[in-house]
């Protein structure tokens, strides 16, 4: 209802009262909330539209949905499989072979990239002016070439070059390369080798005790210890004498070089080093990156302060340099194991049956169910992208500089 | 004499000797670079060890041994016994099929109006004194993919004959993708960035939600999910183009990793940028189109370029999907019969990897150049 002023009685025109009145599509807040439930129905009408049609199409092309399948029989064999798996093994049992392969060649190429990354890095800072231009040619070189090129090159033009089953070339003794792979001598443990095993791990607490007790000395006291040689002594010295004791029992099954075939041993499929390779020479250049980035980023008074404390060129690194770098380089390092890891699902072109050639390649040709298998891919590198965040976010408020 | 100064007292300082011959010159430089400690002798002799097992090895193959010229695999295969080194007779015969596919012979002149035109692009961009830049970008934004279309796919109005592009290939095809993928994500990219910033919940919640799990997958997931899922989500009747579900993939994929960087970019600005922007009335677009994003987007040239680079890369990851890149072609052509000599694939992968390291290369090199160029603005 209007409430009418009589005319002729004084009015408050003129006389404003609150904030000046706008037309509503000028007030940043609800013109905010006009947008966002825009924005919102338009991304809802999108999903409705692609969840109908993709239900539309799928009907018609009478592909079934939901995860049924996961228990239907996969009818197809698995070149290289971890955990027990045969033909007539279900599709769930595919998934984990994959998932199990993925992490077998991304953690070994994360070990390798590391150690190969962190010495081209160190080599890039080198003052020896050889040394450096190599690793620099090595950085460059790698850094500019598509992955995928790198792993074709490995796995077509090197290994496919090796020499036939028959001569073999042989590196060391009982360790044969040809085009089926590496044959290298395998393990057999003997009936005490889990004494040896309980040793190695005592030993492993032993050190790991002693470092603990030893860095509280140092903090109280500012007396050093022999960490390094004590720990090699608990860890390797231990297992080591009892291994002894015990009556050695490891030896070694030795592959038997045949005509056509090689038996026993163990087999390392030409797929996997190929893949092994290309991932470790490419990743290593960025981790080497990297690493030069966070020596760089220590400053030089750091190093010269130490010196003038007295510290040696050893000391210096351990106590000053490396700390204060590791903080620099531990973010970009775990976003390279990362790539590493979404990179080896590359394995699909040089045939090592990874998650994404077993699941989201062979299980998704044989059932259609395009929707299901790719959502379950991707899912799975996403938990290993958001739990390693998650670490990563730990790791740094652990690590933050603690500043006034 | 007329001075009176004692004979033996001199009158000029001695002249300075010359520093000994071992600190300086090249004895000097080797000393002080190569051979300063035993330590570092060690790590030369290991270093010239690699080196020459290396280097010469590549020179001999690549260059010395190798075969320029023949019709077929009979020049590459092994004489006596030896076999020869590279054989770039092979890329010579197939540089066409190399660049251009399967695109008709008779119609490439079109594919090298692209190149063209492409090139007045790039330079037009990249070149930062040239003329009338305002243009160069509205050309490289809109006229020239516009242009490219139209040429490429072909239009008959303009007598020029339709071709599929199932029929398209070879570097042509690379170039086109990577494109496509730098002019969409930039864009793309800005928009996530701003809205991952924003202070609107639901679009900043869409923003995250689409960067991070673009981030988190790897590509190829993204790519089959193009390929295979694309065509399920669009009503009966729509057929996508192969090489267009590629493209979506590939500029999704690209703008997520390019928002992160314009964000960086967005985060090193300080807050009295914002507010200076904002106390002279200044909308939230006039403020992001005027003060904010021409500061922001222009420290984070190097990483927008580095973006480009890993693009430009992941472009060879198509064939995977059976698409007929650069990469594709060259696979299929060191498996034809006609080679078929051992050396032809080293020798395919040796001329792959010099075409990729010449462009990825030029976009570091320009990276690097410009942020010399931004340090030096920096500078008191």
């Amino acid at each position: 209802m209007r409430v009418t002023t009589p005319v002729g009685t004084g009015d408050s025109r003129g006389a404003p009262s609150g904030p000046p009145k706008v037309a509503f599509w000028n007030d940043p807040e609800k013109r905010g909330l006009m947008f966002q439930v825009l924005l919102f129905a338009i991304v809802a009408f999108l999903f409705y539209e692609a969840a109908s049609n993709a239900a539309e199409n799928l009907r018609k092309q009478k592909i079934a949905s939901g995860f049924g399948f996961w228990n239907n029989i996969a009818g197809f064999d698995i070149g290289l499989h971890l955990i027990p798996y045969e033909t007539m093994s279900t599709y769930g049992q595919a998934f984990w072979v994959g998932l199990v392969n993925t992490l077998v060649v991304a953690i070994t190429g994360i070990v390798f990239a590391t150690i190969l990354g962190f010495i081209i890095g160190i080599a890039r800072l080198s003052k020896n002016w050889l040394v450096q231009k190599l690793a620099t040619i090595y950085v460059e070189g790698i850094r500019n070439l598509p992955l995928l090129l790198q792993l074709l090159f490995w796995y077509n033009a090197v290994l496919k070059a090796l020499p036939e089953v028959k001569d073999s070339a042989q590196i060391f003794a009982g360790t044969y390369l040809n085009t089926r792979g590496l044959f290298v001598p395998s393990p057999v443990f003997g009936p005490n080798f889990s004494a040896v095993l309980i040793a190695f791990f005592i030993g492993a607490a032993g050190a790991f005790a002693y470092l603990r007790f030893a860095r509280a000395r140092q903090e109280k006291t500012g007396m050093q210890s022999p960490v390094g040689s004590v720990s090699i002594a608990l860890v390797l010295g231990l297992p080591l004498i009892i291994y002894f004791i015990s009556g050695q029992p490891l030896s070694f099954d030795y592959p038997d070089l045949g005509r056509f075939n090689i038996r026993g041993g163990a087999q390392i499929y030409p797929e996997f080093v190929a893949l092994l390779l290309g991932l470790t020479t490419y990743t290593a250049a960025f981790i080497a990156e990297a690493v030069r980035a966070g020596i760089q980023a220590v400053s030089k008074g750091q190093t010269e302060a130490a010196h003038a404390l007295g510290l040696r060129q050893g000391p210096t690194l351990d106590l000053v340099v490396i700390p204060q770098a590791m903080r620099v380089i531990i973010p970009p390092l775990t976003s390279q194991y990362l790539n590493l890891t979404k990179n080896s699902s590359l394995a699909v072109a040089v045939g090592y049956p990874d998650l994404v050639q077993v699941f989201a390649g062979t299980v998704l040709n044989q059932t259609g169910q395009a929707v299901e298998v790719i959502a379950i891919t991707m899912g799975v590198y996403l938990a290993i992208s958001l739990g390693t965040s998650l670490l990563m976010n730990w790791y740094n408020a652990r690590k933050a500089l603690v500043e006034r | 004499m007329e001075t009176s100064s004692p004979a033996f007292v001199r009158t000029t300082p001695a002249e300075a000797l010359p520093p000994p011959l071992r600190l300086v010159g090249i004895v000097g430089w080797l000393r002080a670079n190569l051979f300063s400690s035993p330590a570092n002798i060690l790590l030369t002799i290991i270093a010239a060890g690699i080196a020459l097992w290396v280097i010469p090895g590549f020179i001999r193959f690549l260059l010395v041994d190798a075969v320029w010229s023949g019709a077929d695999r009979e020049a590459c295969l092994a004489r006596n016994g030896v076999l020869p080194g590279a054989c770039w007779a092979f890329v010579v015969d197939r540089i066409g099929f190399f660049i251009y596919g399967f695109y008709p012979v008779d119609q490439r002149w079109r594919v090298d109006i692209f190149f063209v035109l492409g090139a007045i692009g790039v330079i037009w961009m990249l070149w930062l004194n040239a003329p009338r830049r305002d243009i160069g970008f509205v050309y490289f934004i809109f006229i020239m993919p516009l242009a490219v279309f139209f040429l490429l796919s072909g239009t008959p109005v303009l007598g020029l004959s339709p071709v599929d592009t199932a029929r398209w290939g070879g570097l042509m095809v690379t170039l086109v993708v990577a494109g496509v993928g730098i002019v969409a994500s930039l864009p793309l990219g800005i928009l996530l960035a701003l809205g991952r910033r924003s202070k609107l919940p639901i679009v900043k919640f869409f923003s995250v939600m689409f960067i991070e799990f673009v981030r988190g997958v790897p590509l190829i997931t993204v790519l089959f999910m193009a390929n295979t899922m694309l065509p399920l989500f669009l009503p009966d009747g729509w057929n996508v183009d192969k090489l267009l579900r590629a493209l979506v993939g590939i500029g999704l994929f690209a703008s997520a990793y390019m928002a992160e960087v314009v964000r960086a970019g967005l985060q090193a600005l300080p807050k009295g940028q914002y507010e200076g922007a904002m106390a002279m009335g200044l909308g939230y677009w006039q403020m992001m189109r005027l003060i904010i994003l021409p500061q922001a987007l222009k420290v984070t040239i190097p990483n927008i370029v580095n973006t480009y680079i890993g693009l430009f890369k992941d472009t060879s990851l198509l064939l995977i999907v059976g698409i007929f890149d650069f990469l594709k072609a060259i696979e299929t052509a060191r498996i034809d019969p006609q080679w078929a000599a051992p050396t032809v694939s080293p020798t395919g992968y040796a001329f792959a990897a010099l075409v990729y390291f010449i462009f990825c290369y030029g976009m570091a090199r320009y990276a690097q150049a410009m942020e010399k160029r931004l340090s030096v603005a920096d500078k008191r």
